[in-house]
């Protein structure tokens, strides 16, 4: 499968990435070569294996439901750059209009 | 034309657990902003996600409560996209293995059938925190408290085929969520949340017609004049030759009325892949088994009783175990009402709801306790006191007058079944009416209601009106 430039565009829109045209015209074949590679194991016969969401034997370890971090607004809002009334405070964003 | 509702809901429920999903930051309602978000909510770099146990032995529970599949492995995954309120760039959710699939609810429809609701799955999934837009000139405010609070998202298949089922459904789950004790039930606060998928086909069609989502509705009210105003929508569309455009919308209370969330349409593509921070989740069976010994007794398996126990009817039974807390209250009634159970459920449905509603009260509230409500029952079932006289001794419980008894002492309410003495005051009114008396046994029977309203008046209705029936039918036949 192979890429254009188009799903290159939306694919830098998605991660937020802002992309020149330049940028655009030299990642496009080297991604399209990363997913032949993909295309290559795919060729591989799996199957008769069942699929594994980690690589490691092991199952999640479950915690206890207790509370036990402490309130440390003001260390993380000091590296923040712009605070109000304990809010972080971002460029507006309007969901619903 | 006749036209096919096709409805399918989602429902956030968030688990009423004391810490987060993955950290260990309290989940608390209404505290200051960002007190409650941790490193590991804010997706600090080296942060790693440990699972809640709690969490997942509430989603057991539903699933048990749900007669589901509770999957033996499921995985998180990352489900990608950027919001501010969503600080790591990701959610961790449950995508292709979630923990709870293929349950199903019954629900109970107004004409008293039920009807079956297939439930798709059941996912874990971490809430997001939550933008203020209003306060601030050109920027939104962020509070992340919420961030990383457990979700249990249940999914239907789209087998409501109108408005009322839909609510009919979410009203069985609410109670279910919160007879459970997994959710607090509470829809203002966001507890339990609703997106319904809606769409509609020509009547006998089997393909599904496009549908719109319509998001986070927080009452069941406007979730079905939401649905109401969504059906008409895409009708009309459809009559002008026009198409229904799969997208987002978003309901206005104040303009009953939905519309498009255009921002919503490109950020479909979430590309999900499994959360390489999260290990498979396994679940025993011994788990299942521990957790089904903690079930409390379900509204449905209550329902059922209270028509068997109590013989009363599927409608009084439903509306009963709508609550736990109703449910208990009746049932203690019953108990002090010296076993009087359709008497009880009459006067717990009808007198004191009434009474609550109006004052905007919870069963939980009420001013007068169930003890009450149930020798007030014993009074009138052992004929100490009429029904009418019962609703005067009622308003008095409710104004904290004291006791059934001593009510009905000092106001001397206690009903006249003396035979002699109902005779003597019958020979009165009969006496001091006598063209009444004349038109009566000459045919006028309607006038019998006069006679009966008389003699109540006469002895402030204190009398038993079978007895005074009776009697009154005996003397006026002359």
């Amino acid at each position: 499968m192979s890429l254009t430039a188009a799903d290159v565009k939306k694919i830098a829109h998605l991660a937020r990435l802002n992309m020149s045209e330049a940028d655009i015209a030299l990642y496009t074949p080297q991604l399209s070569n990363i997913l032949a590679f993909v295309e290559h194991m795919n060729q591989a016969d799996t199957s008769h294996i069942d699929p594994i969401a980690n690589p490691l034997d092991l199952s999640q370890r479950l915690r206890k439901d207790v509370v036990t971090e402490k309130n440390e607004r003001d260390q993380f809002q000091a590296i923040a750059p712009e605070v109000q009334v304990g809010l972080y405070l971002v460029p507006k964003v309007i969901e619903d209009e | 034309m006749e036209w096919e509702t096709v409805i399918g809901l989602e429902v956030h429920t968030q688990l009423l657990t004391k810490s987060k999903l993955f950290s260990g930051a309290s989940t608390a309602f209404g505290a200051d902003p960002n007190t409650q978000a941790c490193a590991i909510d804010l997706g600090f770099p080296g942060v790693l996600p440990v699972l809640n146990g709690e969490v997942v032995r509430m989603a057991i529970k539903l699933g048990l409560g749900i007669n589901a599949q509770i999957e033996a492995r499921s995985i998180f995954a990352r489900k990608n996209y950027f919001y501010p309120d969503l600080p790591k760039g990701y959610q961790i959710s449950q995508y292709e293995l979630p923990v709870v699939s293929r349950g199903f609810l019954d629900i109970l429809l107004e004409d008293g059938t039920s009807k079956r609701i297939n439930i798709t799955r059941a996912h874990l999934e971490e809430d997001a925190g939550k933008s203020l837009h209003e306060d601030f000139q050109d920027q939104s405010g962020i509070d992340l408290n919420r961030a990383g609070t457990p979700l249990l998202e249940i999914v239907s298949e789209p087998d409501m085929r109108s408005a009322k089922e839909a609510i009919a459904y979410l009203k069985t789950l609410h109670s279910l969520v919160v007879y459970l004790g997994i959710c607090d039930g509470n829809m203002q606060e966001g507890s339990f949340r609703c997106d319904a998928n809606v769409s509609v086909r020509r009547r006998g069609e089997t393909k599904f017609g496009t549908r719109t989502e319509l998001k986070n509705i927080n009452s069941f009210r406007f979730i079905e004049r939401a649905i109401n105003y969504e059906v008409e929508r895409q009708i009309a569309l459809i009559e002008n030759g026009e198409k229904v455009l799969q997208e987002t919308r978003l309901y206005d209370p104040n303009k009953n009325e939905t519309r498009s969330m255009r921002s919503k349409e490109e950020a479909n593509d979430y590309r999900y892949f499994p959360d390489p921070d999260l290990l498979p989740l396994v679940i025993s069976q011994d788990l299942i088994e521990s957790v089904r010994h903690e079930l409390p007794e379900l509204p449905q398996q209550k329902r059922q009783r209270f028509m068997d126990q109590y013989g009363l009817s599927a409608y009084d039974a439903g509306v009963l175990v709508a609550s736990r807390e109703l449910a208990n209250f009746f049932e203690t009634t019953v108990k002090a009402s010296g076993n009087q159970p359709k008497l009880a459920a009459n006067w717990v449905m009808g007198e004191l709801s009434a009474a609550l509603n109006k004052s905007n009260l919870e069963i939980t509230d009420s001013p007068v306790n169930a003890e009450q409500l149930g020798k007030l029952v014993l009074r009138i079932h052992d004929n100490t006191i009429s029904g009418k006289i019962a609703k005067t001794i009622f308003e008095a419980l409710w104004n904290k007058e004291g006791d059934v008894d001593d009510i009905i002492e000092k106001r001397g309410l206690k009903q006249v079944t003396d035979t002699s003495a109902i005779e003597v005051l019958i020979d009165k009114i009969i006496a001091a009416n006598p063209q009444q008396v004349a038109d009566y046994r000459s045919g006028k029977d309607k006038l019998f209601g006069f006679f009966v309203g008389q003699a109540m008046k006469e002895s402030g209705g204190k009398m038993n009106p079978q007895q005074l029936n009776d009697i009154l039918k005996k003397k006026l036949s002359g």
